[in-house]
């Protein structure tokens, strides 16, 4: 039934494109890509705004007039209704010029003097495409409107204003402004402002899967100050208006304001409004009203029809189909002049029936007749037909084992239906790198802090343990411990550099080992892993030092940390904690609300003075105005938040638990969260009296080291032990990091909208106040939260972001030397391990924070609420916000996030290349890291030249774009002179060394510029493959949009984030990987798949198949029309031009309209070239349809001279056979249309290269089909057809041994040509399987040895230790090309 | 394979996911049908030099001895075709040809002599041949009523449309009516033999028979049924404009009279091309021992009605006997025979190709 379903929704998608579709589309053909931009256009929307007034408040009236214009709840998606589908239908299938065309023939039938069949005939064709298409419809409508109803009649508690409660009513009667009532896992009814939610912190959760099919929670909020307002919400107090945009599909923004009747503007943004079709979750009760109802909600808007491009194919199709009407328009020609002269030449003939007409008039009706005779030969047929091959194509698409997850239990999902040929013919591949190359399931790896590096070998090794023991795998990220290092490495500095390494010196495992293991390697590596981080022995030491509050005084021992590292470390903890929008949930704890923070370990008393004895700790380090405590050494003891100078310590007195406790921060408030809500507005006051309490004096002791290892496992074990909190990140770094920060026992707990509950090592649960969370956004390309410490009330912004950016923004605090050298010392460290990491393959993000001033915070704060509530601009204002706020940052570590590759990655990479397609990655990854995972996945090959290009200006650019040619240029040449001179006629072995140009982001933009597009073209054209770093998605899109039109070849973009929409979108096929980052790279796409390894199979096999499939279909129904028209056409030849045909009109329209119409569509769906294992064990085959080698100009015309040949063969022998005989005109006819259709079934028989029970099924019974028919026609037709009456011819006909002898020369005449041509070509010229498959042995033998050769001589290399920051195993550039 | 088909089947049954909509989701795992999977059974068929060779010699075995059997068929039909058009000045016909009208009254006679070389033993059939007339032009071919022709008294009288300019004549309905009927082929034929001793023998013609099955006893009806008073069938129509007597006095016999009349059917089957032969007569074989047409010297006596010369036709009349193919006809042999030796010959041309290439393509067998 399901299937059923989809094979309808299908169609309806096939049938509904089709309106705008085709070159023989109405004129409203636009693409609909162009709508689809049309979404991201934010002024879509005309500036008015609605307003919305609750419908049983106090406002009544003004309510009435207002809402009358407002669409109600009802959705009605059915395109008709009973009156109106035969109308309608036929106004939308009118639509489609095609059926313009049976129309136009249909009336010129009409017309006396140039009829050609009885009227009803020519109406047959149209008739049917209509009925067909009319009876889908219908069905499809039908199946729409049982849908409408059910959703229109769900129920749903909405405020009734009579009854003074909420009563249930059904979906439909819900109006704009009504309250509605909704509880957990209820699916909303409406877009709905958020007025009220059980949670105490004014938060609900919503999941949007039926939206987007993201099933991770999302927070909405409350309208900010409502919660102020009481403890429960009553609908009848409700007197606010509420001004908002008009209604618009943009799914992630909402702008208006929330007018009090006291006059009180309360922005509403996206946060606060609740999407029809989402779903509650664990919320208990919200209450809402109903802003967008029915067809105006942002769910309903985004309804938008399937895609439509356009595929080469069909262009190319489009051309011939033009010569196939300058052929019909020649023939009618010919027929025309014919006529004419043939009429001249006659004095009052007996069988003249018009005398009166002069030759040349008609002629010009023969014209037309002719027209109508002929209109076969236009394959309008054709139009539809390949709709339906493609539907079924994509059906096995769809139904391919191979392209199915099992882990996700999902399979390819087709969007487009009208590009399946495309997939044989891409030429450039342009691939996003995380989550398409990669899993993008993060497991944190390294990281630095206070510009000290924390290997954290053992997470290393036993991440490279359970590959090892699951899978063996023999290469990751983690084992590419890359000893190359690019020359321009720093090269940002000299403005411009660019080199030529060779990566022979990379380190990799030999082929064959790989070849072997990724076979057996599974993608159940992750979620444990990530979960799982073995902390740094090093940094558990030092955190120790920490907890167990032994003041570092005594400095001369090494390994003790300075308190200000101790500062950066716990700072950086909980920035990983914190900066994030991770939702937190527990099994045990479903309702995802604050925990009312536990009881902490000790008494609040002993929290205070712990605090008062880190208080220092996070702030002083960072404050502006403490900076003379720093000067003295970085082990110096003193730190002063005011007046502070002395320390306490308290021994904790329950130490046993979890190793030793103390904390960093402290909240004086932890134990009561309502309290805390409700007291926000005072925070500010407390916290600063906290700052000025705590001002203490501190005490210190003496912790032993030796307590480390212990804590070390105490920390593990406590893991384990800990209750299972589930962590739900909109992006797997967030989560890896949270996890990472849990391993340290820095735990997030929970968040509320304002708030957020972290563990500390030693403390236990503490509320910290949420003030703010500015977004990731690709401008900033990082977040911050904005938080209030609990303690000192300052206002701390924590930041986390690309390490550029960070890197730019973190600036030295222009105060004493010492710091300054401080923090040089940690920029220039963190740089280096920067690098390294990058080097490394691993993610990188700087951690950073700020600390506000209270006065600066105010001010920032005012214009920050003003960018919130303004309804235009609102996001430039943000984003202008955020930035105003993220600046002068101090720098606290950098974290390496090792992503690891997808399985069979490099396996589908080579055989893509191998496949001729020329592979491009853009990533807005670092270089380095870009290198090595693209060396990785086997982009770069050993032998590959690099070539780089960085550089600062356009001058340079240009410079460096002509030097790379001359290059390329040189080395080419070369190699032709070595591939000449050894007589290779091996083309894989010889494009083994080619070149990979690596270019960033700047760079690009000076190559993408007018004046050196052509340069970085020809160049780019050269290289085998190219990586562009640091890419915007507005890079990536011009760069397959450059490709795609400058080269006129097929692109494919692959991605699976947002921001590869743009870049998926503007290629050929975009395709769309659903994995972690949402849905917007799947709901742009034209194909979604959920593994890169799929690509292969999509594209080698099936990409191969339907390309071939529908390239050899089109060419046999050009050539099925051509070979039938033209047997009426000789036809003419001996009834003197006028027009008349020796078959019946019936068997004439129905000869192609059935009994030769479906064997084409099996052939077109099920013809199998070469078998699937041989496409992918040979990818070079894919060159074949890559190249358009089945449908070229000349196989056009060969076939149309086939076509030519055989009807000659098919009119003449028949002809001659009986020419001078006493044959009637149906006598004639019925040989030819025998032959007719056995030639061209024979025909079909002959090009099909697989034949299944289906095709012989098929081929039989049209063949039966087309007897029956004319059999019964003869039998008992006796008055119905009048001109040509058939009663007899058949009968008699088949009755006679003539009829048979002259049908076997004929068929067997016809083909021999076709059959010689096939057995000649097969046999002097072996098709490419042929070809190949000897030679593949050779070639992979001779490259498995060279590989093995390779790796012993490297194998040195390999065993060097991680280079991470041992710059001394940069490769020479001497060793160019080996 | 059918473990593995079992297997998704079981996991089809036990993974079930609750939808929102509170339905049961199924595992989305595709079935591993051989069908789904592209995987049935399939022959391949590639043509090469050696696959086909079989086929090419078969056909040439096969096509030479049949293009022979017919070549010879046909050669031993014997066939008669006299011209009697008349428009050469030393036809006996000339003068019939010169003086023509479909109007005239007074009937216009030749006599043309011709002689058998060879006796015809088996049944004589008799032609009449046009050429250079086009019966399939489109106009012509739709100009009839077959409703009327099959006896359809509504259509008598309200002859359709397609009939016009035949429809009607001075307000009566035509019948039959349409430009087939009207242009009717009326010379009468007859055959004389010269007895050596110098009296002339009428041959005996028959003219029933001549008429498809189908169409005399389906296809065309008289109207009125059985009723054998045709006059009183026919009130009321009018006799077609070129036509000297009306339909129901085309012959006497009233199984031969009226619509279903064998000529008038005959000609009324539009023939193919713009030459043409109709069948006209049977010379019916009396006696085994002799034969039906005596080899010696004839007179066919044409009664001169039929006008071709305004648009350049011409009139056959042909005798000639008939074979299980049809009639006299070599091009079938022969065109049998040339395709039969062309494919041998292509056959020979395709071993030398298999034995000097096919070595490449057979060490790289495809398995499918």
């Amino acid at each position: 039934m399901e299937r059923f379903h989809w094979v309808q929704h299908r169609c309806r998608q096939l049938l509904e494109g089709q309106s705008v579709q085709h070159w023989y589309s109405a004129p409203n053909g636009v693409p609909d890509k162009n709508s689809q931009d049309a979404h991201c256009s934010p002024h879509r929307v005309s500036g008015k705004q609605r307003t919305v007034f609750g419908r049983h408040g106090p406002h009544q009236q003004e309510y009435e007039t207002i809402s009358r214009n407002y669409k109600s709840n009802v959705i009605r998606t059915t395109k008709y209704n009973l009156l109106t589908f035969i109308p309608m239908n036929l106004f939308q299938q009118f639509h489609r010029v095609a059926n313009l065309y049976f129309l136009f023939l249909a009336l010129l039938n009409w017309v006396p003097v140039v009829e050609a069949f009885q009227k009803e005939i020519t109406m047959i064709p149209l008739l049917v495409v209509l009925t067909v298409i009319a009876i889908k419809d219908a069905l499809e409508d039908y199946r729409r409107y049982l849908f409408d109803k059910k959703i229109n009649n769900n129920a749903v508690r909405v405020f009734c204003g009579k009854q003074k409660a909420y009563t249930d009513q059904r979906w439909k009667d819900v109006q704009v402004g009504d309250f509605v009532f909704l509880s957990c896992n209820e699916i909303i009814p409406a877009d709905i402002v958020l007025l009220y939610s059980s949670d105490p912190s004014g938060v609900c959760y919503i999941e949007t899967a039926n939206l987007d099919g993201e099933t991770n929670l999302k927070q909405r909020q409350v309208v900010s100050d409502l919660l102020l307002q009481g403890v429960e919400f009553s609908p009848e107090s409700f007197h606010s208006r509420i001004v908002c945009e008009n209604p618009n599909n943009d799914l992630s923004r909402f702008r208006g304001y929330m007018e009090h009747s006291s006059g009180v503007r309360v922005g509403l943004h996206n946060n606060n409004l609740l999407l029809r079709s989402c779903t509650i979750r664990n919320t208990q009760t919200v209450v809402g009203i109903v802003v967008y109802a029915g067809h105006e909600t942002k769910a309903m808007m985004n309804n938008t029809g399937p895609r439509y491009k356009r595929s080469q194919l069909e262009k190319h199709l489009n051309k011939d189909i033009l010569w196939c009407v300058v052929l019909l328009f020649i023939m009618c020609l010919t027929a025309a002049i014919g006529h004419g002269l043939w009429l001249k030449n006659l004095k009052d003939p007996v069988f003249q029936v018009d005398e009166e007409m002069s030759p040349a008039l008609a002629g010009f009706c023969v014209f037309w007749t002719m027209i109508i005779v002929l209109q076969v030969l236009i394959p309008i047929s054709l139009y539809v037909s390949i709709e339906i091959v493609k539907l079924g194509q994509i059906y096995f698409i769809h139904n391919d084992l191979a392209l199915y997850n099992e882990q996700l239990d999902s399979r390819i999902l087709c969007r487009a239906l009208n590009i399946t040929e495309e997939l044989g013919q891409i030429q450039y591949l342009f691939s996003d790198k995380t989550g398409t190359l990669t899993e993008n399931k993060m497991v944190f790896c390294r990281c630095s802090i206070y510009g000290v590096e924390y290997p954290h070998e053992e997470n290393a090794h036993r991440l490279k343990m359970y590959e090892e023991e699951k899978t063996e795998a023999a290469v990751c990220s983690m084992t590419l411990k890359s000893g190359y290092s690019v020359k321009s490495l720093s090269c940002r500095s000299l403005g411009c550099n660019r080199s030529s390494v060779s990566l022979n010196t990379l380190n990799t495992e030999s082929e064959e080992e790989e070849d072997q293991l990724f076979g057996k390697r599974t993608s159940a590596f992750c979620s444990r892993m990530a979960k799982e981080v073995v902390p740094d022995p090093e940094l558990v030491k030092k955190l120790n030092w920490l907890s167990c509050p032994v003041l570092p005084l005594s400095e001369g021992s090494p390994g003790t940390p300075s308190s200000l590292e101790l500062t950066y470390i716990i700072d950086f903890f909980l920035a990983l904690a914190i900066c994030n929008s991770v939702v937190v949930s527990s099994p045990s704890q479903p309702q995802n609300v604050v925990p009312e923070a536990g009881t902490p370990l000790r008494s609040l008393e002993e929290i205070k003075l712990m605090f008062q004895h880190f208080s220092f700790s996070p702030f002083s380090a960072l404050t502006t105005i403490s900076p003379p405590q720093i000067k003295s050494s970085p082990g110096s003891r003193q730190f002063t938040h005011g007046k502070t100078n002395s320390f306490t310590f308290s021994t904790p007195p329950s130490s046993t638990t979890v190793g030793s406790e103390s904390g960093q921060e402290s909240s004086l408030e932890t134990s009561n969260l309502k309290l805390h809500l409700s007291a926000r507005r005072e925070r500010g006051d407390i916290g600063q009296l906290d700052s000025r309490e705590t001002e203490g004096d501190i005490s210190k002791t003496k912790i032993n080291p030796d307590m480390a290892k212990q804590d070390v496992e105490g920390l593990t074990r406590e893991m384990d032990n800990d209750d299972e909190l589930v962590y739900e990140a909109e992006c797997p770094d967030e989560e890896a990091l949270v996890h990472a920060a849990r391993a340290y026992r820095c735990t997030l707990r929970g968040r509320s909208a304002d708030s957020l509950l972290v563990d500390l090592p030693g403390i236990g649960p503490l509320v910290i106040q949420l003030l703010h969370i500015l977004p990731f956004d690709s401008n900033r390309k990082m977040m911050s939260v904005v938080v209030r410490h609990p303690v000192t009330g300052q206002v701390v912004v924590y930041t986390k972001g690309a390490d550029s950016v960070v890197m730019g923004l973190a600036e030295t605090p222009t105060c004493a030397e010492q710091a300054q050298e401080i923090h040089t010392h940690i920029r220039k460290q963190s740089q280096k391990h920067l690098d390294s990491y990058a080097r490394e393959g691993l993610r990188t993000l700087c951690i950073a924070k700020k600390v506000l001033e209270e006065e600066e915070y105010e001010v920032w704060l005012k214009r920050h609420l003003l960018a919130e509530s303004s309804i235009e601009n609102r996001e430039e204002l943000i984003l202008e916000s955020a930035q105003r706020l993220e600046t002068n940052l101090t720098l606290l570590g950098t974290t390496g996030i090792v992503d690891r590759l997808q399985e069979e990655v490099p396996e589908t990479i080579e055989a893509l290349q191998r496949a001729g397609i020329k592979i491009w990655v853009l990533t807005g990854d670092k270089q380095e890291t870009a290198i090595n995972i693209a060396y990785s996945c086997k982009i770069l090959c050993p032998n590959d030249q690099l070539l780089t290009a960085n550089c600062g200006s356009k001058d340079v650019c240009a410079a460096i774009l002509e030097e790379l040619k001359l290059e390329v240029q040189r080395c080419e040449d070369s190699l032709t002179r070595i591939t000449s001179k050894k007589n290779c006629g091996n083309s894989f072995l010889c494009t083994v060394a080619s070149f990979i140009l690596v270019i960033d982001g700047q760079t690009l933009d000076w190559a993408l510029q007018e004046d050196l597009k052509s340069d970085f073209l020809e160049l780019s054209r050269r290289c085998k493959a190219v990586i562009c770093c640091r890419s915007t998605p507005l890079q990536k899109s011009q760069v397959v949009h450059l490709i795609g039109k400058e080269l006129g070849v097929i692109t494919l973009a692959v991605g699976d984030g947002a921001n590869d929409v743009s870049m998926i979108q503007m290629a050929d096929v975009g395709i769309g990987i659903s994995g972690q980052e949402g849905m917007q790279a799947v709901m742009s796409s034209d194909f979604a798949i959920s593994r890169f390894k799929h690509l292969s199979k999509l594209l080698l096999v099936h990409g191969h198949w339907c390309y071939s499939r529908l390239a050899n279909m089109i060419l046999y129904f050009i050539y099925k029309n051509v070979m039938f028209v033209n047997l009426l056409f000789w036809y003419q030849f001996f009834c003197g031009f006028s027009g008349s045909v020796m078959t019946n009109a019936w068997v004439l329209i129905i000869f192609n309209l059935l009994f030769t119409s479906i064997p084409p569509l099996i052939y077109g769906v099920l013809d199998q070239n070469m078998s699937a294992d041989l496409l992918m064990g040979l990818p070079e085959l894919y060159q074949a349809t890559q190249t358009s080698q089945v449908y070229v100009p000349c196989m056009f015309w060969i076939t149309v001279l086939d076509a030519f040949y055989q009807s000659l063969v098919c009119f003449f022998v028949p002809y001659f056979a009986l020419a001078g005989s006493d044959a009637g005109e149906l006598t004639l006819g019925s040989p030819i249309n025998a032959s007719a259709l056995f030639i061209i079934l024979l025909h079909q028989v002959l090009e099909s290269h697989t034949l299944t029970w289906i095709h012989v099924l098929v081929l039989v019974l049209s063949g039966g089909s087309y007897f029956g028919f004319v059999l019964l026609l003869s039998v008992f037709c006796v008055t119905c057809n009048p001109p040509t009456n058939p009663v007899g011819v058949e009968t008699l006909q088949m009755s006679q041994p003539l009829f048979y002898f002259v049908c076997a020369l004929t068929t067997v005449t016809a083909l021999i040509p076709r059959v010689l041509f096939r057995a000649l070509h097969n046999t002097l010229n072996p098709s490419a399987v042929l070809k190949l498959a000897p030679m593949d042995k050779v070639n992979s033998e001779k490259y498995h040895e060279r590989m093995q050769r390779w790796n012993l001589s490297h194998s040195k290399v390999k065993r060097l230790p991680l280079g991470a920051d041992n710059p001394g195993l940069e490769p020479s550039t001497a060793s160019e090309v080996s | 394979m059918m473990a593995s088909s079992y297997n998704a089947k079981d996991e089809d049954g036990n993974i079930t996911v609750s939808g929102p909509g509170g339905g049961a989701l199924r595992s989305k795992k595709p079935e591993n049908t051989a069908f789904k999977q592209q995987r049935l059974p399939a022959w391949q068929p590639i043509l090469t030099a050696g696959t086909v060779l079989p086929a090419f010699f078969g056909i040439g075995l096969f096509f030479i001895p049949i293009g022979i059997g017919l070549y010879v068929t046909s050669n031993n039909i014997k066939e008669l075709e006299i011209d009697y058009t008349g428009s050469d000045m030393s036809s006996p016909c000339f003068n019939c040809s010169q003086s023509f009208s479909w109007n005239s009254t007074k009937p216009c006679t030749c006599t043309i002599p011709f002689h058998l070389d060879q006796p015809y033993d088996s049944n004589v059939f008799m032609y009449y041949g046009l050429s250079n007339f086009y019966q399939n032009h489109r106009r012509y071919v739709k100009s009839r009523d077959d409703s009327q022709l099959n006896g359809d008294s509504g259509s008598l009288m309200k002859p359709s449309k397609e009939c016009e300019p035949y429809a009607y004549f001075e307000k009566k309905p035509i019948a039959p009516c349409g430009a087939i009927a009207n242009s009717m082929f009326n010379d009468t034929l007859e055959l004389f033999y010269n007895n050596p001793n110098g009296t002339k023998v009428k041959i005996p013609l028959t003219s029933t028979g001549i008429a498809w099955w189908t169409d005399k006893h389906v296809k065309f009806r008289n109207p009125g049924g059985s009723n054998p008073n045709f006059t009183a069938v026919f009130q009321g129509t009018a006799k077609p404009v070129n036509w000297r007597r009306p339909v129901y006095e085309l012959d006497s016999d009233p199984e031969n009279n009226g619509f279903i009349n064998e000529d008038f059917i005959v000609w009324m089957r539009t023939a193919a091309l713009p030459t043409f032969r109709k069948l006209y007569r049977i010379i019916q074989k009396k006696d085994d021992l002799l034969p039906t047409l005596p080899r010696g010297s004839y007179t066919l006596e044409v009664v001169y009605n039929y006008p071709v010369r305004s648009f350049e036709g011409r009139k056959r009349m042909i005798l000639s006997t008939i074979s299980w193919m049809g009639g006299k006809n070599p091009f079938l042999g022969i065109a049998y025979i040339t395709v039969g030796s062309v494919c041998f010959f292509l056959g020979v041309i395709l071993l030398i190709i298999h034995h000097k290439y096919g070595n490449r393509s057979n060490s790289a067998d495809i398995s499918s």
